[in-house]
């Protein structure tokens, strides 16, 4: 039986400013892009972009925080903003979401037990108290904090890196079918970094979460992702499994990417590019064709003329880029049909509440 | 083996912030030196002291913060014995800081062009109207920009082009030593790449020496010549980079170098289980020795000094 996807994003075009009594083009931040998330078999998927790729407003679409200017955000088939309150709590346990900034999500005044305590206390996850402690203690061994160090202390007690898998804890807490992450490591340590994303991808291995993580970092996304979308200023330049974009990319504009990344190695000097310094000027609406030309060292006539659609390079890869003209063409709202399926891992559930 | 002479003797360098709480020791004796020409990486998680080095070494520490011991000669002046007129002085013509998101430190109402009258009339020199807009145009140039630039306002400037406005007021008074606290931090990667090699061409086009504070190691490996590693106020290692990467010697930047992902293979994610100690009453000891998987009885009661164990490698470990 075909079911709907668990969160879909359906030619969603999100502009801002502007638009009041039509004056002046807006920015567009998005642009029909498409994105479909499947509960089963779960997967993690990257998103990778710069600033300005629109990748946060993607985030906040696929939260139903903002709503598209055109095309839809759907939840298990329905559009989001036409959600029974049944469906609305089921999607707020259903999604969840880890953010960027570990110390501005706290309240300073509460001890952090109140960030687990509250979705036990109004999802109902526990019936007594000893259950609720229990449920907490759990999840917080799930990512790998000791309760006793963590529990009845307050925010500035704890480190960015427990605060920010506090946050995963809490995630975890109602059980989620899909977590959304907010580059969640961009503001720890190196050493701490890891340590995130190795609870993250714990989540998905143990609990059979599906995760879409979103950052600027192209090796972390490499590292934890099945799937990746490079976006460029709101559109998606790459797409499709993890290997052949990232050791093989084909996107002009995605081997400038990783050609950018300093690697850890003083013997792989870093790649140089050629390109015009500061081709960064915001895309006003009504601009025709690639976004990249202007930037782009292969770029052609037809870049000017026309918006690239996606070309299927290789089976499980898509790129934007009249290079590959001759390969057949993918809608963007099929873009799961180049994405990694993973093996389902097998899935262990919480006890207590569970 | 020292092939070149050092620009700066940094040595017993002690920088205190007090607290109600007491004495944070946020930078704990430290000694290097930095030779001509080269490029010096500082790397260290946040909290390591790595920025407060950067402001002790151009004397704007401030209360509650306190130098308290350490000499810092730079090309055979003692910084911290001229006086405050002296030391003024000194920083951006001797020693000139990039600091950390120093693009949000350019004044939004005035044009690019009265930022660096400003420094250049702050040391006494004032141009005439044509010397000015040609220097102007040199510095620009410099760091890759058009001399258009210099009319224009900060915001009509991209994140990249305000942090080279920024190098370029830095080496408007052709500085020995350049001080770049986390330069690229706020920016995109592309763009990194492109203050950075600015960064590089400025530095052999004026010979100074550049000291780049960071936590990124792959730009520490694409960029300098030497590293600092710094733990909890201590710099812990001192190596090439080279060497470094090869073979790193303190356990902690074994680990460090471990937990970088690769672009290359995918593998489980490492991280160095613990935390650093609080720098408030700092215990005895080696300030790793909670996290490090060689600490033995001695590492808790004595602290282990910076030695050169190979040749040009230094680390504070009492493996070596």
């Amino acid at each position: 039986m075909e079911t709907a996807p668990l969160l879909e994003a359906i030619h969603a075009t999100k502009v801002f400013g502007g638009g009041f009594l039509g004056k002046g083009a807006g920015t567009v931040a998005l642009n029909n892009f498409s994105l479909r998330v499947d509960a089963e078999p779960p997967a993690i998927t990257a998103i990778v972009g710069e600033s300005g790729s629109g990748k946060t407003t993607l985030a906040r679409l696929l939260l139903g925080l903002a709503a598209p200017t055109t095309g839809e955000v759907r939840y298990r088939g329905k559009d989001l903003r036409g959600l029974s309150r049944e469906e609305r709590r089921r999607f707020l346990r259903d999604v969840q979401v880890i953010f960027q900034d570990p110390y501005e999500v706290y309240n300073p005044f509460y001890k952090v037990d109140h960030v687990l305590s509250t979705p036990i206390a109004k999802f109902g996850l526990a019936k007594s108290k000893d259950e609720a402690r229990a449920l907490m203690e759990e999840t917080l061994n799930a990512v790998g904090l000791r309760p006793e160090e963590t529990l009845g202390r307050h925010p500035h007690q704890l480190s960015g890196g427990q605060r920010q898998r506090i946050m995963v804890a809490r995630a975890l807490l109602l059980q989620p079918r899909l977590i959304i992450a907010d580059e969640p490591v961009s503001m720890v340590d190196a050493s701490l970094r890891a340590t995130i994303l190795e609870s993250l991808r714990q989540l998905h291995l143990r609990f059979g979460i599906s995760i879409v993580y979103i950052t600027h970092d192209l090796t972390t996304a490499y590292q934890i992702g099945h799937n990746i979308v490079v976006m460029y200023r709101g559109e998606v330049a790459e797409a499709g499994d993890v290997e052949p974009v990232v050791k093989t990319p084909r996107h002009p504009y995605t081997q400038l990417l990783i050609g950018s990344i300093p690697s850890a190695d003083p013997n792989q000097p870093w790649q140089r590019h050629e390109l015009p310094v500061d081709a960064a000027a915001p895309v006003a609406t009504g601009a025709v064709g690639c976004k990249f030309a202007g930037r782009c060292p292969c770029e052609m006539p037809v870049c000017r003329e026309a918006v690239p659609p996606l070309f299927r390079t290789e089976s499980r890869q898509v790129a934007a880029c009249f290079l590959y003209r001759d390969r057949p063409t993918l809608d963007g709202a099929d873009l799961d049909r180049v994405m990694a399926v993973p093996a389902s891992p097998p899935v262990h559930t919480l006890v207590a509440g569970g | 083996m020292t092939p070149t002479p050092a620009l700066l003797e940094v040595s017993d360098l002690r920088v205190h912030y007090h607290t109600s709480r007491g004495a944070v020791q946020a930078v704990n004796g430290i000694s290097f030196s930095i030779r001509e020409g080269e490029r010096f990486g500082l790397v260290g998680e946040s909290g390591s002291g790595k920025s407060t080095i950067a402001l002790a070494l151009l004397r704007l520490i401030r209360p509650p913060g306190k130098i308290e011991t350490g000499r810092v000669v730079l090309d055979g002046v003692a910084l911290r014995d001229l006086s405050e007129e002296g030391m003024r002085r000194a920083r951006l013509a001797g020693i000139a800081l990039v600091a950390q998101g120093a693009m949000n430190s350019l004044n939004p109402i005035l044009r690019v062009k009265e930022q660096i009258r400003d420094g250049l009339n702050d040391h006494g020199l004032r141009l005439s109207g044509k010397a000015f807009e040609t220097r102007v145009a040199e510095l620009l140039a410099s760091v890759g920009l058009k001399r258009d630039v210099a009319d224009l306002f900060p915001h009509e400037l991209s994140g990249g082009m305000k942090q080279r406005v920024c190098i370029a007021i830095a080496i408007s008074l052709k500085p020995k030593l350049i001080i770049a606290d986390e330069p690229t931090s706020a920016l995109d990667v592309v763009v990194q790449r492109q203050v950075m090699d600015t960064l590089v061409a400025v530095q052999s086009q004026l010979g100074a020496s550049v000291i780049l504070i960071g936590h990124d190691m792959g730009l520490m490996a694409q960029v300098v010549n030497r590293v600092g590693i710094m733990y909890a106020g201590d710099l812990v290692e001192v190596s090439p980079v080279a060497d470094l990467f090869r073979e790193p010697l303190h356990p902690y930047s074994q680990l460090l170098i471990a937990s970088l992902p690769s672009l290359h293979q995918k593998e489980a994610f490492q991280g160095i289980p613990g935390l650093p100690p609080s720098l408030l009453n700092r215990p005895a000891g080696c300030p790793f020795r909670s996290r490090c998987p060689h600490a033995m009885e001695r590492c808790a009661v004595e602290t282990p000094p910076l030695r050169e164990v190979r040749p040009d490698q230094r680390v504070a470990c009492h493996l070596y």
